[in-house]
C-alpha cells in the first residue's frame, strides 16, 4: 500500500503539473498567437526552440537547465543577485524546469488552434467594431476553445511523466522535488514492487483518463496529435 | 456627400492606382474581370489592408490620409465577404448582437427587428450557422453587417459562393435594401447581370486602374467601353407601370421613347421598374411596319455605329433620349444606310423586368 510519503510525492506531482499548466497557458498562448499571425521571416528559428524538448534527451535538457540554475550559471546568479539561493534542488527550479521541457505540449495546439481560426473571423469582427482585444477574447478564444482543452491535458500529463529533468535538477528530495515518477523509481531500487505497482497503476489509469477525455471532447474537431 | 478613396500600392506583380470619386447614396457597382484589383480596393478602402499613402473620406468623415489612418474597428462600416463567414460559435440572433452591441446606443439607427424582417430571417434566428444553407448564411451575414448602422455597406461578391438558386433567393433582398435603406453600398462583382439588377452607378476596373465611372445606364452604352461590345452587350431602361390589358394580359410600361407590353405582372400602376434590352433583341426598320409580331416598336435616332468583327455591326440609339443598342450584321446595315441621324424604328423583341 502506498504510504505517506507516496501521497506526499503525489501532491507534489499534482502541484508541479498544475503550475506549470498554468504558467505554460499564460506564457505559451501569447507566443502561440504571435507565431501564427507574424510575418517575421526568421519565425522558423523560434518555432524549432520551441519543438526542441521533443526530441532532446531530457538529461540534456535538465543537465543545461542545471547549469543554467545553479549558483555558477546565468539564472543562478540572477536569483542570488535578488538575495534568493540558487533554483537548482528547489521545487521552483523544477517549476522553471517543467516550463521549458512541456512548452511544445502547449504552444503546438494552441498554435494550430490559432491557425485553423484564421484570419477572416477575426477581419470580420474588426469591421463589426470589436477592437484587437476584444477580437481575441470573444472570436479566437471561442473558435480556439478545443485547442486550449488539448493544450492543457496535454501539458498537465507531460509534466506529470516528467522523470529525467526532474531527476538532473530537483534531485530525489522527499517532500520536496521528490515527484511520482522518481518514487516509482525509488521504490524498484529498493525492490518494493508493491508499492511501485500501486503508483504505475495509478499513473497509468490517470494518464489514459486523461487523454481520453481529449480525444472524446475533440472528436468533432480534427485532432492535434501529441 | 460623396465618397472619396485614393490608394496606390503593390501586391505580386500587380499595380492598384486608383482614385475613385462617387456619388455618397445608391449602389455603386466596382465591376471589372477576376484579379482586376476589386477586391484589393474594398479591402483598402475598409481599412482591412494599409494602404501608405492612401486617403479615403466618406462625407465629412475622415477614415485615411498622411497622417491619420482609423482602423477598421472604428469607421462603422458594413463588411460582407464573399463567404458568410459567420461566428460558429455564435447562433443567428448573437451573430446580429455581435456589432449591434458594439454600437454606441445613440448611434443606432436601425433595430435587429428591423433588419431581421428585411432579410427574412425571423425563424433562423436560434440556429446555429451549420444549420443552415448556404444562402440563408449570406443573408444573416448582410444582416449581421447592416446591425451596425454603418455608414456604407462593402459587398465582395457576396453572391459569387452560391448557386443560381440561391443567388436568385438573395437578389430581391439585396433590391430590398436598395430601396428600404439610406445607406450607400459600394458592391464588388465580376457579374454583369447581378451589377445591372442592382447598381445605379458604375465603375470599370481594368489591370488595378479605373477604366471610366457614370450612371450604368450610361455606362453600358459607352463605345470607348468594353461593355457595350460583346455577347452581352445590352442597356438598362427606368420605365413606370402605366396600365394593365386585362383582355390579353399585359401590362404596359412607359419611358421616354414610347409604351412597351409586357407579360402581366402583378405591379401597381406607377411603380417604377428597371428594364435589360439585350442588343441582340433590337432589329431596326426604316418603316413602321404593320405586319410582324413584335409589339415594342420604337422611333429612334442613330447616334453611332461600330464594326464588331467583319460580320456585325452595334448601334447605339437613342429613342425619346434613352439609349438603346441594337446589334445587326454589317451588310443590314448597308442595305438599310444606316449612318448618324437617321431616324430608324427599333424593334424590342423582348424585355427583362429587373425589379
Amino acid at each position: 500500500m502506498p504510504t505517506g510519503i507516496d501521497f506526499t510525492a503525489l501532491s507534489i506531482t499534482f502541484k508541479l503539473a498544475g503550475l506549470t499548466t498554468l504558467l505554460l497557458l499564460l506564457l505559451g498562448t501569447p507566443l502561440a498567437w504571435w507565431l501564427t499571425h507574424t510575418h517575421w521571416r526568421f519565425k522558423f528559428l523560434l518555432e524549432a526552440v520551441v519543438a526542441m524538448p521533443l526530441v532532446l534527451p531530457p538529461s540534456v535538457l535538465g543537465f543545461y537547465l542545471l547549469v543554467a540554475l545553479g549558483p555558477h550559471g546565468p539564472v543562478g546568479k540572477i536569483t542570488e543577485w535578488l538575495g534568493g539561493r540558487p533554483l537548482a534542488f528547489t521545487f521552483t527550479g523544477l517549476v522553471v524546469g517543467s516550463v521549458f521541457y512541456s512548452m511544445p505540449f502547449v504552444v503546438q495546439p494552441l498554435q494550430n488552434a490559432f491557425t485553423t481560426v484564421g484570419r477572416r473571423s477575426l477581419e470580420v469582427a474588426a469591421t463589426l467594431q470589436a477592437n484587437p482585444l476584444d477580437r481575441f477574447f470573444t472570436v479566437a478564444v471561442p473558435l480556439a476553445r478545443s485547442g486550449f482543452l488539448t493544450a492543457a491535458v496535454l501539458g498537465f500529463a507531460h509534466t506529470v511523466g516528467e522523470f529525467g529533468v526532474i531527476l538532473m535538477i530537483g534531485g530525489n528530495i522527499p517532500g520536496e522535488t521528490q515527484v511520482l515518477s522518481i518514487a516509482i523509481y525509488n521504490h524498484v531500487e529498493a525492490l518494493e514492487y508493491a508499492r511501485a505497482h500501486w503508483l504505475s497503476g495509478g499513473l497509468l489509469l490517470l494518464s489514459f483518463c486523461m487523454l481520453m477525455m481529449v480525444y472524446a471532447l475533440n472528436r468533432r474537431f480534427m485532432v492535434i496529435q501529441p | 456627400m460623396s465618397i472619396e478613396g485614393r490608394f496606390r500600392f503593390e501586391r505580386q506583380n500587380f499595380i492598384l492606382d486608383v482614385h475613385l470619386d462617387i456619388p455618397g447614396r445608391g449602389v455603386t457597382a466596382i465591376f471589372g474581370p477576376s484579379g482586376s484589383g476589386k477586391t484589393s480596393l474594398l479591402r483598402a478602402i475598409a481599412g482591412l489592408d494599409r494602404c501608405h499613402g492612401g486617403y479615403m473620406r466618406i462625407g465629412d468623415t475622415l477614415w485615411q490620409d498622411g497622417r491619420t489612418f482609423v482602423p477598421p474597428e472604428n469607421r462603422r462600416l458594413g463588411f460582407v465577404f464573399q463567404d458568410a463567414s459567420l461566428f460558429t460559435h455564435l447562433n443567428v440572433r448573437r451573430n446580429l448582437e455581435y456589432g449591434f452591441k458594439r454600437t454606441p446606443v445613440a448611434e443606432r439607427k436601425v433595430s435587429i427587428e428591423k433588419i431581421t424582417r428585411l432579410l427574412g430571417i425571423g425563424s433562423l434566428l436560434e440556429r446555429r450557422p451549420d444549420q443552415l444553407s448556404g444562402g440563408e448564411q449570406q443573408r444573416v451575414a448582410i444582416a449581421r453587417a447592416l446591425a451596425v448602422s454603418p455608414k456604407i455597406l462593402l459587398m465582395d461578391e457576396p453572391l459569387s459562393a452560391l448557386d443560381l438558386p440561391r443567388k436568385q433567393e438573395i437578389m430581391p433582398y439585396l433590391e430590398s435594401l436598395h430601396d428600404e435603406l439610406d445607406i450607400p453600398i459600394l458592391y464588388v462583382s465580376h457579374s454583369l447581370n447581378e451589377v445591372a439588377r442592382l447598381a445605379d452607378c458604375l465603375v470599370l476596373i481594368e489591370e488595378g486602374r479605373i477604366r471610366a465611372t457614370g450612371a450604368i445606364g450610361e455606362m453600358l452604352t459607352r463605345f470607348d467601353l468594353p461593355l457595350a461590345h460583346g455577347d452581352q452587350a445590352e442597356v438598362l431602361v427606368e420605365a413606370n407601370v402605366a396600365g394593365h390589358d386585362d383582355a390579353f394580359d399585359l401590362t404596359y410600361l412607359d419611358f421616354p421613347g414610347g409604351r412597351l407590353s409586357v407579360v402581366r405582372t402583378g405591379l401597381p400602376i406607377g411603380h417604377a421598374v428597371r428594364l435589360r434590352v439585350a442588343a441582340r433583341d433590337v432589329s431596326l426598320t426604316l418603316e413602321q411596319h404593320t405586319g410582324t409580331s413584335i409589339l415594342n416598336i420604337f422611333r429612334a435616332t442613330v447616334e453611332e455605329i461600330i464594326s464588331e468583327g467583319s460580320a456585325q455591326v452595334t448601334v447605339r440609339l437613342a429613342a425619346g433620349g434613352v439609349p438603346l443598342l441594337s446589334r445587326i450584321t454589317r451588310k443590314s446595315s448597308t442595305l438599310l444606310d444606316l449612318e448618324r441621324g437617321k431616324s430608324v424604328f427599333a424593334q424590342v423583341k423582348s424585355v427583362a423586368l429587373l425589379s
